[in-house]
């Protein structure tokens, strides 16, 4: 074969390759996920009153008192589901320190009006701590359990039903095993929605 | 570390050799002669070879082998910049994306081309569904199908005798795509949809949410590429925040089955290889060499990232782990993971060539991230890319081989082939190019304005961060210590190391196995060194240690050590 043909050959190799690997596996994938698990690849959206309220995959910000907040993120603006990010600040970081220290008395001046004795030291560090994705939809059952006696005070819920719909909302280990526990934010805040309008 | 983290750890080991050992066996047949499809199938193959003017059993010499893998990579370079540069004017755009930099498609192109997929780009804000699908997934197919057939021709040359061919590079690359790499992804892409990685063509999605702000949610034909992405050692995520992203990866399930198929491929090829050399035993010795600097690495690594960073530490927040919280250094980190599964996933994603992460690496703790910058340095052999992993670490069982030989005073031998002059040279130039080629572009970008431009971080970690991107790139494996900028010059001078990088050891992998194919085998006596023995397995880690160890320990005295210690 000449050098010529040699690339033409080529050529039309790519091209195929193109089509069978760049468009045909795609699409079929495509094709089975939104027959077989539709929910699932359109992006786990919820809606509410046919309106799209947000993703259970994806934190959205929650800053009043009445919520349950999910941890820092790192995107601009925070929670932004569109240009996830790190926050890629090093281990020895002066503004990493800055910024743990800000919102760790960001957090006790918030709690300990309902944690009396609350310290630096009580505060979980996933509270103070931007996730990977700046989208983190969890946070730690010990951050959870720090917030629900604000919650249950502000939406005069016994404290007891704010444990109980933590529970419900927590995602367990999968098959009890892999991964970690982590309460869903979005979800919990819904279901205290609906608790508090009883 | 917890016991559940150790269970997890353990049940990653058994799965990945329970899935392994078949389909070293089986991948092994694939690329046999004695392999013949189904019928439709066989046709559609024929059809392909018919196409590139060839036919199965027109073998090539390592010269025409590797000729034919430089073309396609050329050719495939030419088209994804096209394709890159011209998106905003092609279908498949919903979010109405631009056309990506010349800059970033330059460096973009080397990256996905050579299996690296370093990102210096953000997924979901520049690319769109016809470069992710078209683009950027095609080329996670076909770099990992060239790795996987240049290590069949090179395995080749180690079992035949007294030939000139080692194979036909079309055949095993349509074999490597058509009969592993598709069907794989196929399963795990559904797998992955199934548990709730987003899989569609419609643009982003809108939200109104509680507290009535905005949110818009990018989406995208994800879990196609995040199948391919894992198995092919890829890792470009769809996502900027790669595999930490819900949408990509969105329960400890997924995680774990994404982890499995990081290492997959690479450890079934140490079976393959004892299966197709016709000597079983001795891909044992490589394997427990591979498999103990992993189960350092991870011993290393976890209770590193479990202890905490220094700010952290000295923030005196609640670290500690419990059956409420993970606890650790989870700065970069998501809650499902925790600790033990992200610092797993960062230790098998740089053992192996792939490069995605579900954590950030820029924030990992100062020795907790040493230990994936000295798992890419030591020239991604520890499982390593598809097909490179185990074509890198046949330098470093050639130069182990050599060792022995000048200690017993024989010619050394390795498979019943005499190892001389000409392989111990081609093996260092594999075994040292690339750690030579990241110290120089390292010390160049540390040194020039236009290089400390890139920097995030201040001080030693700053140091970490350069040399972290270019022994990512050079190595071919794709993750960052993140913070590190694009500019005009790091695009360029990554290019740089991303082609060497793959050129050099690629090709000098092949000229090997085309000198060991024309040589005789001669007999096994009672002085020849035995390859497969435990004896063998710790030789082979010594000279990785030695080797690259001894060459990446001052510049890791520069970063990471000095930052741990202030």
């Amino acid at each position: 074969m000449t050098a010529a043909a040699a690339l033409l050959r080529a050529i039309l190799a790519a091209l195929v390759l193109t089509a069978v690997l760049g468009l045909g596996y795609p699409l079929l994938v495509t094709g089975v996920a939104q027959v077989a698990f539709h929910h699932e690849a359109q992006g786990s959206l919820i809606v509410r009153s046919g309106q799209i309220v947000g993703s259970r995959l994806a934190a959205q910000p929650f800053t009043s008192p009445r919520s349950f907040h999910p941890r820092p993120s790192a995107t601009t603006p925070p929670y932004d589901a569109a240009a996830t990010t790190f926050a890629n600040l090093g281990p020895t970081s002066p503004t990493l320190l800055d910024a743990v220290r800000a919102r760790a008395q960001a957090i006790l001046r918030l709690e300990r009006p309902y944690n009396p004795g609350l310290t630096v030291g009580g505060i979980p560090v996933d509270a103070v701590t931007t996730s990977a994705s700046g989208i983190d939809p969890d946070i730690s059952l010990a951050y959870a359990e720090l917030q629900a006696r604000r919650v249950a005070a502000v939406r005069h819920l016994p404290l007891t039903t704010v444990e109980r719909l933590i529970r419900r909302n927590t995602d367990g280990r999968s098959l009890g095993f892999f991964g970690e526990p982590g309460v869903n934010v979005l979800a919990l805040n819904l279901a205290l929605d609906k608790a508090s309008l009883r | 570390m917890s016991g559940e983290g150790l269970a997890q750890i353990l049940a990653y080991v058994v799965a990945l050799l329970a899935l392994g050992y078949p389909l070293g066996i089986y991948m092994a047949w694939v690329y046999s002669e004695r392999f013949r499809a189904p019928r439709p199938v066989a046709a559609l193959e024929r059809g392909f070879y018919r196409l590139v003017g060839t036919r199965a059993d027109r073998e090539q010499d390592w010269r025409g082998y590797a000729k034919s893998a430089l073309l396609l990579m050329g050719v495939f370079s030419v088209l994804l910049y096209l394709l890159l540069r011209l998106q905003g004017r092609l279908p498949l755009n919903p979010d109405h994306l631009g056309a990506v930099a010349p800059h970033i498609a330059v460096n973009t192109v080397a990256s996905f081309v050579t299996n690296t997929n370093w990102q210096y780009y953000a997924g979901e804000t520049t690319m769109s569904y016809l470069s992710q699908m078209a683009g950027l997934a095609v080329q996670n197919f076909v770099s990992a199908a060239i790795g996987m057939a240049v290590l069949a021709a090179v395995i080749r040359g180690f079992a035949r005798r007294s030939r000139r061919e080692l194979g036909n590079f079309w055949v095993d690359l349509y074999r490597s795509l058509v009969y592993i790499l598709l069907p794989l992804s196929l399963v795990v892409a559904v797998f992955l949809v199934s548990q709730g990685v987003v899989q569609t063509l419609a643009g982003h999605a809108t939200a109104h949410t509680l507290s009535g702000a905005t949110q818009t949610i990018a989406r995208g034909p994800v879990a196609s590429q995040e199948a391919i992405k894992q198995l092919g050692t890829n890792g470009g995520g769809f996502y900027n925040s790669n595999s930490a992203v819900p949408f990509e990866n969105p329960t400890g399930l997924t995680n774990f089955v994404e982890m499995l198929a990081i290492l997959l491929i690479p450890s079934a090829q140490v079976f393959m290889f004892g299966r197709m050399v016709g000597a079983r035993r001795q891909a044992w010795p490589i394997f427990a060499a591979m498999f103990a600097m992993f189960a350092v690495g991870v011993a290393l690594a976890v209770p590193l990232e479990q202890h905490g960073s220094q700010v952290l530490r000295s923030a005196g927040v609640d670290i500690t782990q419990s059956a409420a919280q993970s606890g650790g250094n989870m700065s970069d980190k998501e809650v499902r993971f925790g600790i033990a599964d992200t610092a797993l996933w960062a230790t098998a994603t740089t053992d192996a060539s792939n490069g995605s992460v579900n954590g950030g690496h820029d924030a990992l703790t100062a020795a907790g991230g040493a230990v994936p910058l000295v798992n890419i340095f030591s020239g991604e052999v520890i499982f390593g890319g598809v097909g490179s992993g185990l074509y890198g670490m046949f330098f470093y069982v050639l130069i182990a081989v050599f060792i022995a030989g000048l200690m017993v005073g024989r010619t050394p031998e390795y498979l019943g082939k005499k190892i001389e002059a000409r392989e111990i040279k081609l093996a260092a130039v594999g075994a040292l190019f690339v750690p030579t080629l990241v110290l120089v572009l390292t010390a160049i970008a540390v040194v020039t304005h236009a290089g400390l431009a890139s920097i995030f971080n201040l001080g030693p970690h700053g140091f970490s961060e350069a040399l972290y991107a270019y022994s990512s790139q050079a190595n071919n494996n794709g993750s960052a210590f993140a913070g590190y900028g694009a500019t005009h010059f790091s695009t360029l001078l990554g290019s740089v190391a991303l082609w060497l990088g793959r050129f050099v050891p690629l090709v000098a992998a092949l000229a090997i196995g085309g000198s060991l194919a024309g040589k005789k085998t001669v007999p096994t006596s009672a002085g020849t060194f035995r390859t497969d023995s435990p004896t063998f397995a710790v030789l082979i880690v010594g000279v990785v240690v030695l080797t690259a160890g001894l060459m990446i320990f001052p510049a890791l005295a520069l970063g990471p050590l000095v930052e741990a210690l202030s």
